[in-house]
């Protein structure tokens, strides 16, 4: 057991915690803020993607001794953040999910994507999106979504 | 539109249930259907419970600021039902759609489906067999409250009109249906109810998008997995590694030496038996798990193995099986010299769901009474199971139906096998709520998988390149066999799950003969989105097109021909679809091929073509064109959903890595990096759905777009390399 200071969607957090514990499970069981999934405990389905110091991050296997003070950003923060809102109302707008338990992780891989590229291409979008499951397969809509996402990102700047 | 549902326009109550209509607490209305049963289970749970308490028997309730909550009797995992059932009652009732809460309905009689008498989601029957009921409670609904205000106006109830929640009078009265509700609580409810034309459909036949969005794109809804109760522990279990093994012995120092751990102990298990250990949490009792040194008794167990069993399956499919259907003379195939017969072996591995939300139950045990959650398929056998483990009545456990990250039948099982374990463990920790969480690599080696299958089909083909005979034998292990489902399933040593979509073909194949083997193998099986479909779909659209092709034919020209004449709505689908993807089929770029198959299953019929190309060794799926008639589509923006993401997740047995494979007696895969769904590069670029119109009665839309896809990207791929794809997964192109 050791403590750790965490910068959880702004907020200060402090756990204590087995240093090999993933952030994932720290998220879901001692803070529990649950909207963070697991699907694989192995970085191979992104149910549980984050944002560490802004990169998309598989959070099932970082142990959290590593993320120190590295700001974590995750699923419950993104109504309040700029890109987050407009990727969930892309969402919503174009009925993405089914059973909707992959989507937090399809949004957390998406919002990254669309701050590091804002007009990404069909590639860019399967490089980037290429290991977040989606065992209903609505990857249509999800694509759908993200163009339409980028539309908007594009609009409200030329405003 | 009309036949279906305007003939059902008058209809009378069943005599074991009847509609009450009553005030609630605070002031709104409550209307519940009764059975006369008594339903203990409905009562109110004792105080002090941290869980919601229901209404008993509610379907409907109309709160005093006008939201109306509506009772769903159906697991949501995706399919969409906690949407489309709303709409029925919504539609009848006219109801304000905005103020429509959709809820899960705890287990109890009064949420069975009306025709299986089980509470369940299965065999794409949901809109089926619930679509009247759903529309008989909105317009129960809306004859009480015409009635309130017909009585508080002074006059008589066919002069009002209702919309949005409101009803008009006759001198331009308006109330809102929040405030008839205590009145309308008074009122009699009438036993015969008029339900609309569907000309005067408002809600129904529009796109609606689903009502669990937001909460699923914002992370707070809360699946089974995501339940956290006071005081609660989690359980895992290390379960043998060979099916049905059981424990010699075990040395748990090292697990229990970590902080958090509660208790290890040996469970029984469904097959064999398995050590638990519960902590505080997942994590700890997953890593505890891990240092456990277990001593399995392998000595009597079976170990099945994958190559060893494909062996003993294509020596079976040379002989014949027990008889699923027989037409014309069975032996006419053997007339025909081998220049005129195609003979084919197709095999199919053994497929595992792997929902995303991995399998989870939670139980408290408090003596006289018990509290359950999980997202279950079968709520009512999963509450019995529980019951049972616990020595209590099924009406002494509250169960609570939890949204579902995903199933495609994983959480219809016919033993309750995760039900059993979670009340198991939790029996020992009286008062305390026990989550049992099977990990991901449980989940992929733990069996109820699809059965491996092999079909051997000879076809005797006439000079004028149509089939004449027809010998196929189906090889797998019976799903249904020694379950409660065996009588409804299996016939004359049959499995109905196996031979299904081959035996009721609709191609008029002369001397038709299809008989199955259903060898007993040590590996548990279940049913798989589409059942047999999914396998016999692809043996029969491959064949055919393969007919096609020799009798140089145009694919769909062909199965036209072949279609029996009354088989009329897959005519519908295959129309349509050829309507709607003519123009690219006939432009397609070099290197790309179209691919077509057609089905009908679960009273569904679907078409499909497919543009594919060949990139890096595996199939390209730049467009998917479906058409798809399902009678009344309820809601055909979930219709179009459910199609477009059914037929990638229908790409599952295409998957280069889509196989679970057994190696003397151990699951070779353990986790996605074994056995790996379809991920975004390898679904279809696009795929645009049309809906034949229709006023028939509705059937399902879960199960039907998995059949088509695999056989239609299959029949493209041989027109690319002229090689035959007949087993699977596609581990090279």
């Amino acid at each position: 057991m050791a403590s750790f200071r965490l910068n959880v969607n702004g907020q200060p957090k402090v756990v204590a915690v087995d240093p090999a514990t993933p952030l994932l499970w720290v998220l879901r069981e001692e803070l529990k803020m649950t909207g963070t999934k697991y699907g694989c405990g192995i970085a191979a389905c992104g149910a549980c993607t984050v944002h560490l110091d802004g990169i998309a991050t598989r959070s099932c296997v970082v142990p959290i001794s590593l993320v120190v003070a590295r700001p974590i950003l995750t699923i419950e923060a993104m109504a309040e953040d700029p890109v987050g809102r407009v990727v969930q109302d892309a969402w919503v707008e174009h009925d993405v999910v089914q059973c909707g338990y992959c989507q937090s992780g399809q949004i957390m891989s998406t919002v990254a994507l669309l701050k590091a590229m804002p007009k990404p291409a069909d590639s860019d979008i399967e490089e980037s999106m290429g290991g977040n499951l989606c065992r209903c397969a609505t990857y249509v809509r999800i694509r759908a979504a993200i163009r339409s996402a980028s539309q908007q990102l594009e609009e409200h700047k030329k405003r | 539109m009309s036949a279906a549902t305007s003939a059902a326009n008058q209809l009378l109550l069943d005599r074991r249930t009847f509609v009450r209509v009553s005030a609630t607490l605070a002031g709104g209305l409550m209307v519940s259907l009764h059975l006369d049963l008594p339903l203990l289970a409905q009562e109110a749970n004792a105080a002090g419970s941290q869980s919601k308490v229901y209404p008993p028997n509610a379907f409907v309730e109309i709160r005093p600021d006008g939201k109306l909550v509506i009772q769903v009797n159906r697991l949501e995992f995706g399919q969409g039902i906690q949407t489309a059932l709303p709409m029925l009652l919504a539609e009848e009732m006219d109801a304000d759609w905005s103020q429509v809460i959709a809820e899960l309905a705890p287990a109890a009689d009064v949420y069975k489906d009306p025709i299986y008498a089980l509470q369940m989601v299965g065999s794409s029957l949901s809109i089926a067999n619930s679509f009247q009921q759903y529309r008989e409670l909105g317009a129960r609904t809306r004859a009480v409250l015409v009635a309130a205000a017909a009585q508080r106006w002074n006059v008589s109830p066919e002069q009002c009109r209702t919309e949005a929640s409101v009803v008009h009078g006759p001198g331009g009265q308006a109330a809102r249906y929040a405030e008839l509700a205590e009145a309308a609580a008074k009122q009699a409810v009438p036993a015969t109810v008029s339900l609309k034309d569907p000309s005067r459909f408002r809600l129904v036949g529009r796109r609606v998008r689903r009502l669990d969005s937001r909460s699923k794109c914002d992370g707070s809804l809360r699946f089974g997995l995501d339940l956290d109760l006071p005081g609660m522990k989690t359980a895992v279990v290390a379960r043998p590694p060979v099916f049905g093994a059981g424990v010699k012995g075990f040395e748990d120092n090292e697990a229990r030496r970590i902080s958090g751990v509660h208790d290890v102990f040996a469970i029984p298990l469904i097959r064999g038996t398995g050590v638990a250990v519960v902590a505080d949490r997942f994590w700890t009792a997953k890593q505890a798990r891990g240092r456990l040194a277990i001593d399995w008794d392998l000595a009597t167990v079976e170990r099945a193995d994958t190559a060893r069993l494909l062996t003993r399956y294509r020596g079976l499919a040379r002989m014949p099986g027990k008889v699923a259907t027989s037409r014309g003379d069975k032996m006419k195939i053997d007339s025909f010299p081998a220049s005129d017969r195609i003979v084919a072996e197709y095999d199919f591995p053994y497929l595992a769901h792997t929902p995303m939300e991995p399998l989870n139950t939670t139980v408290r045990f408090d003596g006289d009474r018990a509290e359950a959650w999980a997202g279950s398929q079968f709520q009512t056998t999963d509450q019995a199971a529980i019951a049972e483990v616990l020595g209590l009545k099924p009406e002494q456990v509250t169960f609570h139906t939890m949204m579902a990250g995903g199933g495609f039948g994983r959480r219809a099982t016919l033993d309750s096998h995760v039900a059993r374990e979670a009340a198991t463990i939790a029996k020992r920790f009286r008062g305390t709520p026990v989550k049992l969480v099977w990990s991901r690599e449980d989940d992929v080696q733990g069996g109820y998988y699809r059965p491996m299958h092999v079909h051997r089909v000879e076809i005797g083909v006439g000079p004028d390149g149509m089939p004449l005979a027809w010998r196929h034998v189906i090889v797998g292990q019976s799903i249904t066999a020694g379950t409660a489902f065996e009588s409804l399933e299996v016939k004359d040593g049959v499995d109905s799950t196996a031979v299904e979509g081959t035996v009721d073909t609709r191609y008029d194949i002369p001397n038709f003969h299809v008989s199955a083997h259903h060898p007993t193998v040590n590996v548990p099986v279940l049913w798989w989105r589409s059942v047999g479909h999914g396998h016999s779909a692809f043996v029969m659209e491959t064949l055919v097109d393969e007919l096609a092709t020799r009798a140089q034919a145009d694919p769909i020209a062909y199965r036209r021909k072949l279609l029996k004449a009354d088989a009329k709505r897959l005519r519908a689908a295959l129309d349509l679809m050829d309507e709607k993807s003519a123009a690219w089929r006939t432009t397609l770029p070099p290197g790309h091929a179209a691919g077509i198959a057609c089905h009908e299953g679960f009273g569904t019929t679907v078409a499909c073509a497919v543009d594919v190309s060949i990139a890096g060794g595996r199939p390209r799926i730049h467009r998917v064109t479906v058409a798809v008639d399902l009678g009344v589509a309820v809601n055909p923006l979930g219709v179009e959903s459910q199609f477009q993401a059914g037929v990638a997740f229908g790409l599952s047995q295409l998957m280069a890595k889509g196989a679970i494979t057994l190696k003397d007696g151990r699951v070779e895969q353990r986790n996605f990096d074994g056995y790996t769904p379809p991920y975004i590069v390898d679904a279809p670029l696009a795929v645009d759905v049309h809906i034949v119109p229709s006023g028939e009665a509705p059937s399902g839309c879960g199960e039907p777009p998995v059949p088509v896809i695999s056989p239609a990207v299959v029949n493209a791929l041989t027109r690319l390399t002229g090689r035959r794809y007949r087993s699977l997964p596609l581990v090279t192109v």
